[in-house]
């Protein structure tokens, strides 16, 4: 294919930024929805002035700094790599995903990092109101941090608010207020924090769990259950609507992913939603196309088309339709779009060459089509599909897709039933006899953390091969660097990174171990 | 507001929005500085201790600051981010490195169960404070020196191999280090750094022995400023540089480039000049004068005055900021690439937040610095670093 380009190189620059995005997203959620427990922590103590509640929230903010340092450590990375390991990218997009990534910088992180230092270092040389403050825009500052970046991902998932401009040979920005309040980035925006925040709550319901268990810190830990179960059963239901309008929207602007979730190959009407399934290989199956049979199903009839448009007999593309296409529901086959994909690039390729030989007649004349609504919309939106040389290399990795989705949304389920449980547990004032529940609560905490990896398995496996949704593929975006030094930068990360969050979780239990003392 | 700039006036406007930011960057380079003399100027563990928290209360400023610079740069000069990061990937991902062991450093090296011990953390922090000034010195002082890429946006259209930049060193930037000028700067940033700390401590510190210790310090840091600054500064003068023509944006050396750019631009030369001495006056008043204790604003102030006017000699007057000497046509300017007049007018917006940005950061210093810092505070305080 890309005679010049190493595919190895593409898919270790894909290896170093999937292993650091994942470390980073290992610390960022705690980080998001500690700051707000703690917060309401410190506001119920400056409401009651009672130094337990003191205590309890300078407990919580150890751990939070312990967490949000290493957050801080592996995030200069990601911004970085964008220009480090996928320069082509950044010049192709660089006028709109820059904008979002400078705007965090200027709002979101100054304020983090200005009143986090009032946080942890002002209890002594503040006033109450001050420090309380402080600890509000600290959690205000790590959202306001998370809906910079996640338009910018929502962007690259459904590029809006933008044209090509053939003489920089980029996408402009065109709207900034399209690009901020794309229905895909609100809903990403939501469901993403509202994670963090369910993540955090069983954190603190986890360890308190512990206590209790060791019938250490009791008052903090019913006190932090209390504060932690209610904040996480609110953020767990606005997790769950916002994931149902995410699905929704997936079917339309990626519905090659929404197949691949739903491990749909053939599109049906009054498709089923699949609620538990195995994928196994199948004497039939096209390896090329990630196709893999189910061996076990348990289906929902209809429900699938009702998610995606609300209607039970409505008609959902599958993984082969999408590929093949099928006229009776006007889906161009990849085969046809690689060929338009093609003619844009190609346009634009004799464009520069009349803008370099003088030819200004067959450069205003080609320049004019690039602002034609006809060649944009059937032709240029397929700019990408122009690099790629096999139908096929638009199907996602299908099984990786569907556990991760069904993993995500199983447990997303579990946790709300889970601080429900416990919420009933404070009421009835029977949680230290409820020995099961606690020790699963503490089982919990991992597989929060699991439910919040496969969610960005999902977002950016699932999209594959795009980085920018149908206009530029992973092996178009990248530097021309050589494929070693990215192992080496990757395996330097990977140690770094591992011996990091192994000295950050020895002192994060010793800190849990050491309580409120 | 901003809708009425020209397209040139909000590419110029950006460039000084970047000068700033890079030049707070080089200011708040104090923190790097200070880890680099942890055990010269603290002989016990309290006394590095108190060292160590009057630090790491701004090591935060400084990261951020980085982080936005990165940010600003890709929002606004797009191209240079693609260009610069994309091929000088050694010199970035050293930097990167240095800058991730710092951010756990602080927060780790005294936590009990610190599996890797105090002394590993403390040894990040002096990584950090040596490595990453001198490598970010070097990598700014290639806006004179000039790097080995090309551009051809046409690549994209390319079904094979459609990058647009490369790199045409193999040694991915590293080869910057190597030239002396660009080392000369390196090595200025890391003594001014040095300075800078210096100059903090003895305003936010009360402790006999490190403040004795910090002025026989910075004695022995300024020389070898002096010298490497002043180096760095003739030498630019007299090199040759890199102009643009404005009508056809073609890029050709011209000789003493620099030095007519400092003489037609007389508010760069003036605050260049001005810069000097409030770096000169903050180190000898406090050298000279006992007890005197706000020589840092003095220096701090007059580098960021220094540094600013830097990156518009690199920038203004028709000068190509981000050279090329393996191809002078592929040279970066403000102009060939900056993000869309959208874009840019976008961001002026966002800019005006600026100065509300920097009214809380000094209201929280303010806040936080009030008192200083004493081997008292560090046995009460609960959060110790």
């Amino acid at each position: 294919m890309f005679e010049n380009i190493d595919p190895s190189l593409v898919n270790w620059s894909r290896g170093q930024f999937a292993l650091t995005a994942m470390y980073h997203w290992i610390f960022v959620p705690l980080t998001l929805g500690l700051s707000f427990i703690i917060a309401l922590m410190e506001t119920i103590y400056v409401r009651t002035g009672k130094e337990e509640w003191k205590k309890i929230t300078k407990f919580w903010m150890t751990l939070f700094g312990i967490n949000f340092a290493i957050g801080v450590a592996t995030g200069i990375i990601l911004e970085f790599e964008f220009g480090t390991n996928w320069s082509n990218y950044s010049w192709f997009v660089g006028d709109i995903f820059g904008a979002p990534l400078a705007i965090e910088g200027i709002m979101a992180f100054f304020l983090e990092s200005t009143f986090i230092a009032v946080m942890f270092f002002g209890w002594n040389k503040v006033s109450k109101k001050f420090h309380l403050t402080s600890t509000w825009l600290v959690a205000f500052g790590a959202s306001l941090s998370a809906l910079w970046i996640l338009v910018a991902n929502a962007w690259m998932q459904d590029p809006v608010g933008m044209h090509f401009n053939p003489d920089t040979a980029r996408n402009e920005m065109l709207d900034f207020w399209q690009v901020l309040f794309s229905p895909v980035a609100i809903h990403k925006f939501i469901h993403t924090i509202t994670s963090g925040y369910v993540l955090a709550s069983l954190f603190v319901v986890g360890i308190c769990s512990w206590y209790i268990l060791k019938k250490r810190e009791l008052f903090l830990a019913k006190r932090s259950i209390l504060v932690a179960s209610v904040f996480g059963l609110i953020s767990s239901l606005m997790l769950i609507y916002s994931g149902d309008g995410s699905a929704r929207q997936l079917v339309h602007v990626q519905p090659m992913k929404f197949a691949a979730i739903e491990g749909l190959y053939n599109g049906q009407t009054g498709a089923g939603l699949v609620a538990i399934g195995i994928i196994s290989s199948a004497p039939g199956d096209t390896n090329s196309r990630n196709v893999k049979d189910f061996s076990f199903l348990i289906e929902i009839p209809n429900f699938l088309s009702y998610m995606a448009y609300g209607e039970f007999d409505a008609f959902v593309p599958g993984v082969n339709d999408l590929v093949d296409g099928n006229l009776k529901y006007n889906l161009i086959p990849v085969s046809d779009k690689m060929e338009r994909g093609k003619l844009a690039r190609e346009t634009l390729a004799d464009l520069k060459s009349a803008r370099d030989r003088g030819d200004t007649a067959q450069y205003a004349l080609l320049n004019a089509r690039f602002r034609d609504p006809d060649f944009i919309n059937n032709f240029f939106r397929y700019f990408g599909y122009g690099f790629l040389d096999d139908p096929n290399q638009v199907i996602p990795n299908v099984p990786l897709a569907f556990y991760s989705f069904h993993i995500m949304v199983g447990l997303g389920f579990y946790f709300l039933l889970l601080l429900v449980l416990f919420l009933i547990g404070l009421y009835r004032n029977k949680l230290e006899n409820r020995k099961f529940l606690l020790r699963l609560a503490i089982f919990t905490i991992p597989l929060a953390y699991l439910a919040s990896q496969a969610g960005w398995i999902v977002a950016e496996m699932g999209r594959q091969p795009w980085v920018i949704q149908d206009l530029l593929p992973t092996m178009a975006a990248v530097s021309h660097i050589d494929a070693t030094s990215v192992q080496v930068t990757f395996w330097l990360f990977a140690v770094l990174f591992s011996a990091l969050l192994t000295a950050e979780l020895s002192i994060m239990f010793k800190q849990i171990k050491i309580g409120s003392k | 507001m901003f809708e009425s700039l020209s397209y040139l006036a909000l590419q110029q406007y950006w460039w000084a929005i970047i000068s700033l930011l890079g030049s707070i960057l080089v200011f708040l380079l104090f923190v790097q500085g200070g880890q680099t003399l942890l055990y010269s100027l603290g002989k016990t563990e309290t006394e590095r201790t108190i060292l160590v928290n009057a630090l790491g209360r701004k090591w935060e400023f400084t990261f951020t600051t980085l982080v936005t610079f990165g940010g600003a740069f890709f929002a606004s000069f797009p191209l240079f981010y693609s260009t610069s990061f994309g091929g000088a990937y050694w010199v970035w991902i050293a930097i990167l490195f240095c800058f991730v062991i710092q951010a756990v450093a602080y927060e780790f090296r005294s936590k009990p169960n610190n599996i890797f011990g105090r002394r590993t953390f403390e040894v990040f922090l002096f990584i950090n404070g040596a490595l990453g000034t001198i490598l970010l010195g070097t990598a700014v002082a290639t806006f004179f020196t000039g790097s080995r890429f090309s551009v051809n946006l046409s690549n994209i259209t390319r079904f094979s191999d459609p990058v647009i930049s490369r790199w045409e060193s193999p040694y991915g930037g590293l080869e910057a280090a190597l030239n002396i000028h660009n080392l000369s700067l390196g090595l200025a940033v890391f003594f001014l750094a040095r300075i800078l700390s210096i100059l903090y401590f003895i305003n936010s510190v009360d402790h006999e022995d490190i403040l004795i210790r910090a002025k026989k310090s910075l004695r022995r840091n300024t020389i070898p400023f002096l010298l490497t600054f002043l180096t760095f500064v003739i030498w630019l003068l007299i090199r040759k540089g890199f102009a643009v023509d404005p009508p056809s944006g073609i890029v050709s050396y011209e000789p003493f480039k620099y030095l007519h750019n400092l003489i037609q631009m007389p508010l760069v030369a003036s605050l260049f000049l001005a810069g000097t001495l409030l770096v000169l006056y903050g180190i000898g008043k406090t050298l000279l004068t006992a007890g005197y204790s706000k020589g840092i604003w003095f220096t701090g102030f007059g580098t960021v005055m220094v540094v600013f006017s830097l990156f518009c000699l690199a920038g203004y007057n028709n000068t190509a900021y981000y050279p090329s000497v393996h191809d002078l046509q592929s040279s970066l300017t403000i102009v060939n690439s900056s993000s869309s007049r959208y874009t840019l007018v976008s961001m002026s917006y966002v800019s005006l937040l600026v100065p509300f940005v920097l009214a809380y950061i000094v209201y929280a210093w303010r806040s936080i610095n009030r008192n200083k810092i004493t081997a008292a505070e560090m046995q009460n305080e609960t959060h110790v670093y």
